[in-house]
């Protein structure tokens, strides 16, 4: 059963490249890049790579961030295994 | 501190789906209950290096039938005594206590799991902008009374970043308002696209900005895009940017 083949590859590890199909331009005047999104709506669509403290779960820091930051709704991409 | 966990803020949780496909990877200890040579321990992890079985634990959240995980890759890193330190990189909902119990079952002496860190969750990883709770509460503070926009970006990622391993579309001003209105993304639409794209991924469909407009699901591949002058070429499954961010440039049905 022992396998030495070589190891599978992560979704980190995949190259992509991107194909050009034709050419546009964009208008200023409409949308930002995300990095230039202003104050509240750049915290609305925003994410926090948090080093999570042991002991809360997930769903309680994900509380304390909600209300330390006195937003409507965040939420955490899964838990760290119990 | 346990490591990555990514906080997704008001209209940012509509990402939490690609962020879940994507992978975690771990450092963990895992204690021995009895003696093995470093050799065998690193027999048994390269054993492990493969789709692996497993049913969730008791107290889990999810059903318990048994299911599959890959695990990408696991390194052996050190060992000192009946503490064994190792890397792994995995499917998402992997358990690692089970994998250390069912490790230390094929070793023979039984083992458990002692600690363990995630130091990667899909795009997002513990050496590159992790902050803390107290950098959270201290640079939100500095914020409002400051009012600079730079220091929100000291601790706050544009959702796009979680987005950074889904295949992604470019498409035209023209083409985002109805998007954002839930129609389909039809080939006209397209400027440019990555490889890897297969019928039935994940795809981020984004504007020349690189703002993301919506998740969709592929109904073709790149190669078949590429070729395709008209038709659907993915579902849009989740909206990310609020409807009239960009002029409507499509017709109504008419009523």
């Amino acid at each position: 059963m022992h396998s030495a083949m070589s190891r599978s590859v992560a979704p980190w590890e995949i190259e992509r490249k991107l194909l050009v199909k034709a050419e546009d331009k964009t208008d200023t005047r409409y949308g930002h890049k995300p990095e230039e999104r202003l104050g509240k709506e750049y915290i609305r669509y925003g994410v926090i790579n948090l080093d999570k403290p042991a002991g809360p779960t997930s769903h309680e820091v994900a509380a304390w961030i909600k209300r330390i930051l006195n937003l409507q709704c965040v939420g955490h991409g899964g838990t760290l295994e119990a | 501190m346990t490591g990555v966990l990514p906080v997704t803020l008001e209209e940012s949780r509509k990402i939490v789906q690609a962020l879940l496909y994507s992978g975690k990877e771990y450092v963990c200890v895992m204690k021995l209950h009895g003696n093995a040579t470093e050799n065998r321990v690193n027999e048994v992890l390269e054993e492990f290096e493969d789709t692996i079985y497993q049913r969730p634990p008791l107290r889990a959240s999810v059903k318990r039938q048994l299911r599959t995980r890959k695990i990408y890759y696991i390194d052996f890193l050190e060992m000192d005594g009946r503490n064994v330190l190792f890397k792994v990189g995995c499917e998402g909902g992997t358990y690692i206590r089970k994998l250390c119990y069912d490790i230390g079952e094929v070793l023979g002496c039984g083992a458990h799991m002692q600690e363990l860190r995630r130091t990667r969750a899909g795009p997002l990883v513990e050496n590159g902008d992790i902050v803390t709770l107290h950098d959270v509460a201290y640079w939100f503070t500095e914020w409002q009374q400051q009012k600079n926009d730079a220091i929100l970006r000291k601790f706050i990622q544009p959702m796009e970043r979680a987005l950074a391993l889904v295949s992604k579309i470019y498409i035209r001003d023209s083409a985002v308002d109805a998007i954002c209105h839930g129609a389909n993304l039809t080939a006209p639409g397209i400027l440019s696209l990555e490889t890897g794209i297969n019928s039935g991924s994940m795809v981020a469909i984004l504007s020349l900005k690189g703002e993301a407009v919506a998740l969709a699901k592929a109904v073709a591949s790149t190669e078949e895009i590429l070729n395709m002058e008209h038709g659907v070429v993915a579902k849009t499954e989740r909206v990310l940017m609020p409807r009239g961010t960009y002029p409507k440039c499509w017709k109504s049905g008419g009523t």
